[in-house]
């Protein structure tokens, strides 16, 4: 089993992500992350679609996902150059005073921006890899995580090569 | 101005459309109005599962879209079982639907269902018009994908608004088909097809084993001069009968759970598998480790998706069957033969033929051989589903394409009156049989009122066994003989047909079969015959499911000498 990440271009018409994710669920492919949002090209949608499966399955995902009709583009970025980010927001319990200040502290070290600050709580923003993310779970959970979310990962292509140019 | 249902009329004539099989209701008035003075047929079945099997077998007997349309809700869930079947077995449809108002869409209104939602795993591409302004070009759109690339059913839904809507009458600036996203491969890989020769020419022991891709690109004849010039046998899929006549001496027949003894054992032993449009179904391949275990394997097909989806390919070549095998004929020399292996597979197919016991008692298998003697090569056979399907896969011996129609994929009962009932439609001049069981006759029987309205002349050929007799022969062969739920009672069949005002008869012995036959034959109108068969006759061979192909139960009707 190998985790890849495919970025892929799609028209920005309504149903096509239950195009996609459809594709997914009726054949038995499991989506571990999915972003989505608009992207430079007029009229065209990027998600980014993180799967885990053996050679087979993935050479399966690409091709299935390449007859979508409203599916523009396929790359498997996996073994390219890329970068990769995911964005959380994390609501920790923080009662003003040493608490407080810890959890600042530890924010501070993972470069977290504290976004909002309530009579007992904090809310952090956080981005970079899953494993940076993880690890300020970790960090804050002894203190109480109220809510959490994450946004799905994001990857592009590292210098100039684009999805489109396939390079 | 022009009023949407108007732009869909006209849409639908510049696509060729000469003919849709439907079903009206509330939303999809403003188009039946519009269909009224059209000069467009209109054939109004009675159930719309019925509608779009018809269009379906429409598609398959001309290589044309069938058009199929229906109302929105209950209308257009009715089309769901035959959108399947049409995805399963690559045809062009065009399902049309109407949809409640776009300002109800949503709301779960009067007869409101999200078409498009459901049928999205059952269709090549489907759309909501939301707005008149984009119809035309999304009729066009349809008709482009569903009968380009691997061909399948697209599905338009149309909001009773844009239906009544009027626009100015003039074509937009973007009514050009423009889909970034869908270009197919027609042509192969020059070098994938140059390896492909170098593979044919080392081969001692090749097979061509071709699906119906063959059939739907037309492709036949380049696969029979092929097959002649590297000497191969030829063995084919269900949905790949007809694409070399059976009395070829390189015609194997079909493999697979029903296939021929020989076509099986040719592919076990084979060390090249040359396969074209074809999927490597569960019910060819058996277990699929032992299917073709020493071959090496070409795969043709315009869909890359099927390539080494079931089993590891050797040399893919993506592309159109007609393309591929016209510029392999250009590369392959005149001169490949490997008599050794020419003779075992005829040793084979000499040693091993298809039989049933022929005692005077009324077999199925020989109504069929007889009536492909009354027959000849005319005439389309359409099927239903189940053990009359298999029977006449292998005892018609098909001569040329889209004389065989039948559901491949999905296997749909209530399939072939429908499909007949289209396929007649669409070649008038030729007799279309349908093969039926009593059981898959049953499932869409309302139809006897259609064909009745609109004289449509299908001959409907019940194999009435008073069993759901392929259930009923699994049941015997694994489940002990316990017939559970698979026994229908006697129905007669002949008084069905009559009420209708249909001409019938009940034929219950062999001197009776050819007579019958010419009487079907000689009447201008439809005709049933209920032929009451031996009621526990099986399907032979067989491969259990899960088997090697090569492991087949021969049955107890076919002995034969040893080789």
């Amino acid at each position: 089993m190998n985790r890849h990440i495919f970025s892929v271009l799609v028209e920005d018409s309504p149903g096509v992500l239950s195009r996609v994710t459809g594709l997914f669920s009726r054949r038995g492919f499991n989506i571990e992350s999915l972003a989505v949002g608009t992207c430079e090209q007029p009229d065209t949608s990027r998600i980014t679609i993180v799967v885990s499966g053996n050679d087979v399955q993935i050479e399966q995902v690409k091709k299935q996902l390449n007859k979508l009709i409203e599916v523009i583009k396929v790359l498997d970025i996996t073994d390219l150059e890329h970068v990769e980010r995911e964005l959380a927001l994390i609501k920790v319990k923080a009662e003003p005073g040493e608490v407080r200040s810890a959890i600042m502290q530890v924010a501070g070290i993972f470069r977290a921006k504290i976004i909002d600050v309530g009579t007992d709580s904090l809310m952090i923003e956080v981005t970079g890899d899953s494993s940076k993310i993880a690890a300020i779970e970790d960090l804050m959970s002894p203190y109480g995580i109220i809510e959490m979310v994450r946004t799905g990962k994001i990857a592009l292509q590292r210098g100039a090569g684009t999805a489109c140019s396939g390079r | 101005m022009k009023s949407g249902a108007q732009i869909l009329i006209e849409g639908l004539k510049e696509q060729g459309v000469d003919v849709i099989f439907g079903y009206p209701g509330g939303v999809v008035l403003p188009i039946y109005d519009e269909l009224y003075d059209a000069d467009i047929r209109h054939i109004l079945v009675r159930h719309e599962q019925a509608a779009i099997h018809a269009a379906d077998g429409y598609a398959r007997a001309t290589g044309k879209v069938g058009v199929c349309l229906a109302t929105s809700g209950p209308g257009a869930c009715n089309l769901v079982t035959g959108l399947a079947t049409a995805y399963m077995d690559s045809i062009p449809v065009v399902a049309l639907t109407g949809q409640v108002p776009t300002g109800l869409l949503g709301n779960d209104a009067f007869q409101e269902s999200d078409i498009t939602g459901i049928t999205m795993p059952v269709t090549k591409h489907n759309f909501l018009v939301q707005d008149v302004k984009d119809l035309k070009r999304i009729i066009r759109e349809a008709f482009y994908i569903a009968n380009t690339g691997r061909k399948g059913p697209v599905l338009i839904d149309i909001p009773k608004d844009v239906s009544t809507t009027k626009i100015p009458d003039e074509d937009g600036p973007d009514q050009q088909i423009k889909l970034r996203g869908y270009k197919p491969t027609y042509q192969g890989h020059g070098k994938q097809i140059q390896k492909a020769v170098e593979l044919i020419e080392a081969a001692k022991r090749p097979i061509i084993y071709a699906g119906g891709g063959v059939i739907s690109s037309e492709a036949s004849k380049e696969l029979v001069e092929f097959a002649e010039r590297t000497c191969m046998p030829v063995t084919t899929t269900l949905m790949g009968l007809g694409c070399i006549p059976a009395d070829h001496p390189l015609n194997l027949g079909m493999l697979g759970m029903h296939g021929t003894e020989y076509a099986n054992y040719a592919i076990t032993e084979s060390d090249l598998l040359f396969s074209i449009g074809v999927r490597f179904d569960d019910r060819v391949t058996g277990n699929l480790a032992t299917f073709a275990p020493n071959a090496k394997i070409i795969h043709m097909d315009i869909d890359p998706a099927e390539i080494g989806k079931n089993k590891p390919v050797d040399i893919p070549i993506v592309g159109d069957a007609k393309n591929i095998l016209t510029d392999l004929l250009k590369r392959i020399p005149a001169t490949c033969s490997h008599p050794e292996w020419s003779e075992k597979v005829q040793n084979w197919k000499k040693n091993h033929p298809l039989r049933f016991k022929e005692d005077g008692k009324l077999r199925p298998q020989y109504v069929i051989r007889r009536l492909a003697e009354t027959l000849g090569d005319k005439g389309v056979i359409v099927s239903e589903v189940g053990q009359n399907q298999m029977w006449t896969a292998q005892y018609y011996p098909f001569s040329h394409p889209r004389q065989w129609i039948t559901s491949g994929g999905l296997g749909t009962m209530g399939f072939g009156f429908p499909a007949a009932m289209g396929a007649q439609v669409a070649v008038p001049d030729q007799p279309v049989f349908v093969i039926a069981g009593d059981g898959s006759f049953q499932m869409n029987i309302q139809e006897l009122g259609t064909i009745a309205q609109y004289q449509i002349p299908v001959k409907i050929v019940i194999l009435n066994n008073q069993f759901l007799g392929m259930v009923r022969q699994w049941q015997e062969l694994f489940y002990e003989r316990r017939y559970s739920y698979t026994e229908l009672p006697e129905v007669q069949f002949e008084h069905i047909a009559k009420a209708y005002g249909i001409e019938a008869e009940t034929v219950r012995s062999i001197p009776d079969i050819d007579s019958a036959f010419k009487r079907a034959l000689n009447c201008n109108g439809p005709y049933l015959l209920d032929i009451r068969v031996e009621r526990e006759e099986n399907v032979f061979p067989m491969v259990p499911a899960g088997a090697a192909i090569s492991e087949m139960i021969v049955g107890q009707h076919t002995e034969h000498e040893e080789e």
